[in-house]
């Protein structure tokens, strides 16, 4: 029995080794709320694996007091898979970068995402490729400048919450790195939702894309800037808590409560359960001046991989013919020499 | 019955039936071959599918055919020629005259022969045997359909169901030709359509009628007789190499207790151990189609480092993109197979076709000092062999294994016995014994420099591996300069060890030659073959035949100096010949190569070896 003696503080999700990225890198905080959460989830650490693939974020496997595989680029998400299907009891989390998870690793990502694998993938956004030391990403916005782009870039960027419903995904939310408290409480919904789930975790790379999500982050702007959705909730925010979102025709539009008629009533209420995704894009693809959503955006059920993959062996093993190979062999054209 | 036809005594025989893809030449060449084995003759088999998926009725493009080499003993190919070609229409013919033996027998359905058909083949006359020269076989026309209707008359069945059944009229024609037991077949036909009695009673009546057919013509026909041998003990069926590799890796797993995992992406040759394991869920094996060849390989890494018998199957362009992948068992020291099936490369290359030129891929396609085994079937059974002993390999070292087959063990056929208690080495498990509290990952063990699988979920050995450098025994990130040297040459070490847990390679033929065959992987039958043949007529040479490649066994060094010359024959520019001039430069090594997405041919081997011989 779990007494408040022995019950596990985020202390003990910490692994011996010191975390090595930059000072003021967002990467520690999200350490923090992950550590948090397995925490306040009194995760079983024997019973769960970290997998991570290449990059800064992906050092993160080292710093936490489980099992845990760094693997190569891009691959986590079919290493992660495998470790899910091949024992379903493990708690699989996947630790993965806008580089590693969209470029290099999008089709495993994608395919992971689509077949609802039982992962938690964090996913660290930060725009920029920073353990090469400044080259553009899949979700860098156009024009950005780096070292590959001195003159700008002329790729359009992935969302990678667009790219979640594309594949069918279940579970998606986002948050930002500093925001702890928010973090934890995402990370924790993540965890125990069944299927894969995914997590942007907007993240600020301190040397080469220093800044990056100040624009909604800062606190000048951030409560004008963003709005944190909620299930069951209108979806209102901004300093006053007076502005909110309303559909006119088949397009969001701010509306600000007390204007023009205007009364909570009208606003929409945030439904991460509907299955029918069309409200969830446009959630996801808000950008100014519209706000920027954070949250559980997608909670969905679906039938999950590894489980069905489970359920039909045990199915077909209630009714199987043979229960050793030497039987199987022994099915069909065989024949005896005496 | 009257008197007894002439019959011809043979040791062995090479038989093609040959048709239109419609034909069902593949259940005849099948059923024909199971009828011989259990009579007590030694087979092999080979199956030549269309290359296209629907090549036009009639056309060259679009022959099937299913070659079988029986005898009474020793029969290692499908053979080289053929003594007796049956072909059901004019392509047929048209691709197997090329392939016979001198003095050999063509049996065809004239009533496949009309002017059509014999356009669509590419004949120009409305006379095959005048046009293409084969006057100088012994020709045998059989009008097949006319026979097949006419023996079912009473039946009234369409004339579909009489035409779809007409290889069974040959497969009695045959049966009778070359003295074969009819009671295998027709147990077969009955439980094949027990539920469709008609369809049954068709192909059984045309059967018996093909038989009694041949016996009418005995006058003028004769048979063959090819002596059965004495059988060992046990269980038999026909085996072909993909499933024999599948199969190999079942028995593994079930030997050593550990579930099995396969990661794999569908590519030719190899798709058939893919297909093959999807189907042994009742088994519990679990497999997984992955997006990639990569996310194949990697979900195998996954289930092995979560505590599973890992395992990924492809063919060179996917072991080209596994790579990378290896390179992390490597380094993460986790147990690992890679099957790959070869094809003729590069690129796309000859995917249906086989050849060996992926030994240097397997032995060198990674980056950074990557050493893993690598092993090679060398005939359709034994690919059950070896694919156990890659498992026992990797789970025991520690180490990623790579398996070579080729495309043409992958699709040949021959009588496998089924393993018994003993046959097989354990496989044993490399857990920990060290205290959970001290738990050092890459700690080793002292004989074979293994380290200890621990996989999640083990209570109290949490610990976290990776691609990057390790620190020795601790297993933490390491960039020490020393370290690396020391973790380098340990993976190594471990490598070079498992030298002495296989076995020493043996040498077979003529013990007093001067002259040595070597060869690896899926040659050996036709080396043998050749060898053999020419011990027989009196010329001393020698085969040296290898299935470890990495490491070499240990014995290499001693039986190569003992021959004045080598020569090394193998499907691609020299590859194995590279590696020995590498690994033991002081001896000289002849070559014979041969690049063409086909086996070799034995006469065209006995020509070098005696070329050789006599320089």
């Amino acid at each position: 029995m779990e007494t408040e003696e022995n019950k596990l503080t985020y202390l003990d999700y910490k692994s011996k080794s010191n975390p090595r990225w930059c000072p003021g890198c967002g990467d520690h905080a999200v350490l923090n709320s992950v550590q948090k959460a397995m925490a306040e989830l009194e995760l079983d650490r024997d019973n769960t694996a970290v997998i991570s693939g290449i990059g800064c974020s992906s050092r993160f496997t080292y710093y936490v007091n489980t099992y845990g595989f760094h693997t190569i680029h891009g691959r986590a998400s079919a290493v992660a898979t495998g470790v899910k299907v091949a024992n379903p009891k493990l708690n699989v989390w996947q630790i993965t970068g806008d580089g590693d998870a969209l470029a290099i690793g999008g089709n495993h990502f994608i395919h992971a995402v689509r077949r609802n694998v039982d992962l938690t993938i964090l996913l660290f956004n930060n725009q920029i490729y920073g353990l090469t030391k400044g080259q553009y990403s899949p979700t860098s916005k156009i024009g950005f400048v780096s070292k590959t782009s001195p003159y700008g870039t002329i790729e359009h960027p992935f969302r990678p919450g667009e790219l979640t419903i594309g594949a069918r995904g279940t579970f998606f939310a986002r948050t930002i790195d500093k925001e702890l408290k928010t973090s934890v409480e995402i990370i924790k919904e993540a965890a125990l939702h069944h299927g894969t789930s995914v997590v942007e975790l907007l993240q600020n790379c301190v040397i080469y894309n220093d800044k990056v999500y100040d624009e909604i982050t800062d606190r000048a702007f951030k409560d004008d800037r963003t709005i944190l959705l909620q299930h069951g909730k209108p979806m209102i925010f901004g300093k006053d808590k007076n502005k909110g979102l309303i559909l006119n025709g088949i397009n969001l539009e701010i509306v600000t409560i007390g204007e023009n008629g205007i009364t909570e009533k009208d606003i929409l209420v945030h439904d991460e359960t509907t299955i029918e995704p069309s409200m969830h894009l446009k959630l996801i693809g808000m950008d100014y001046p519209f706000p920027v959503a954070l949250g559980i955006i997608r909670k969905v059920n679906a039938p999950v991989y590894d489980k069905l993959l489970e359920t039909q062996i045990k199915e077909i093993q209630a009714s199987k013919k043979v229960n050793t190979f030497v039987e199987l062999a022994k099915m069909g054209d065989v024949w005896e020499v005496k | 019955m009257g008197e007894r036809s002439m019959t011809i005594n043979k040791e062995k025989l090479t038989v093609r039936f040959s048709g239109d893809s419609g034909d069902g030449m593949q259940l005849t060449g099948t059923l024909f071959s199971q009828t011989s084995a259990m009579y007590g003759n030694a087979i092999s088999t080979f199956p030549d599918y269309p290359a296209d998926i629907r090549a036009p009725q009639g056309t060259i493009g679009g022959v099937s055919g299913f070659q079988i080499n029986f005898g009474h003993s020793n029969i290692l190919t499908p053979g080289d020629y053929i003594d007796v070609l049956i072909a059901m229409n004019p392509a047929a013919l048209k691709t197997g005259a090329q392939w016979m033996s001198p003095g050999g027998t063509i049996i065809y359905d004239e009533d496949n022969f009309d002017a059509k058909s014999l356009q669509k083949a590419g004949y120009e006359t409305d006379d095959p045997i005048v046009e293409d020269q084969l006057e100088k076989y012994k020709i045998i026309k059989i009008p097949v359909g006319l026979l097949a209707r006419e023996s079912v008359k009473v039946m009234e069945v369409d004339n579909k169901t009489v035409l779809r059944s007409k290889n069974m009229f040959i497969l009695g024609f045959a049966c009778w030709l070359f003295n074969r037991p009819l009671d295998p077949i027709m147990a077969f036909l009955n439980k094949k359509f027990e539920k469709k009695k008609v369809i049954r009673d068709v192909n059984l009546t045309l059967f018996e009628a093909g038989f009694w057919y041949g016996n009418s013509i005995r006058d003028e026909v004769p048979q063959y007789y090819v002596a059965p041998a004495p059988v060992k003990k046990g269980f038999y069926r026909n085996l072909h190499g993909n499933k024999a590799t599948a199969w190999g890796f079942l028995y593994a797993a079930e030997k050593s207790g550990l579930s099995l995992f396969l990661g794999s992406y569908p590519i030719t040759p190899a798709t058939e151990i893919l297909q093959e394991l999807s189907e042994r869920k009742d088994l519990g094996v679990k497999v997984f189609q992955a997006e990639d060849e990569i996310a194949g390989i990697c979900t195998a890494i996954g289930a092995s480092f979560a505590g599973h018998l890992g395992i990924t199957t492809t063919s060179g362009p996917g072991l080209a993109l596994k790579g990378e992948a290896i390179g992390l068992a490597v380094m993460a020291e986790l147990p690992l197979v890679v099957v790959n099936v070869q094809r003729g490369g590069p690129s796309t290359g000859l995917p249906t076709k086989t050849e060996q030129a992926d030994l240097l891929q397997a032995l060198y396609g990674r980056n950074g000092e990557s050493p893993a085994a690598v092993i090679a079937a060398s005939t359709p059974v034994n690919c059950f062999d070896f694919a156990y002993i890659a498992s026992k390999i990797a789970v025991e070292h520690t180490i990623p294994v790579i398996l070579l087959t080729d495309g043409f063990l992958a699709n040949g056929t021959q009588i496998w016995k089924l393993p018994e208690e003993g046959d097989f080495p354990t496989i044993k498990i490399p857990k920990t014994k060290q205290n959970a509290e001290e738990f050092l990952p890459y700690l080793r063990d002292p004989e074979k420099l293994n380290r200890d699988w621990v996989a999640p979920g083990t209570p109290g050995f949490r610990h976290r591996i990776g691609s990057l450098e390790k620190t020795d025994q601790i297993g933490t990130i390491s960039h020490d300069a020393q370290n690396h040297e020391k973790m380098v040459k340990l993976r190594q070490e471990k490598l070079d060890r498992i030298v002495n847990y296989i076995p020493e390679l043996e040498v077979e033929g003529d013990p007093e030659a001067d002259t040595l065959a070597i060869g690896w992987g899926g040659t050996y039958g036709h080396l043998f073959t050749a060898v053999s043949e020419l011990n027989k007529e009196g010329k001393k040479i020698a085969l040296a035949h290898f299935n470890y490649i990495n490491p070499l066994p240990k014995n290499t060094k001693d039986i190569l100096e003992k021959y004045q010359k080598i020569i090394v024959c193998e499907l691609n520019l020299g590859q194995f010949a590279s590696y020995l001039k590498m690994k033991h430069p002081e001896f000289h090594y002849h070559q014979y190569n041969k690049i063409q997405g086909q086996p070799f041919i034995v006469q065209e081997l006995k020509d070098a070896f005696i070329k050789l011989i006599e320089a």
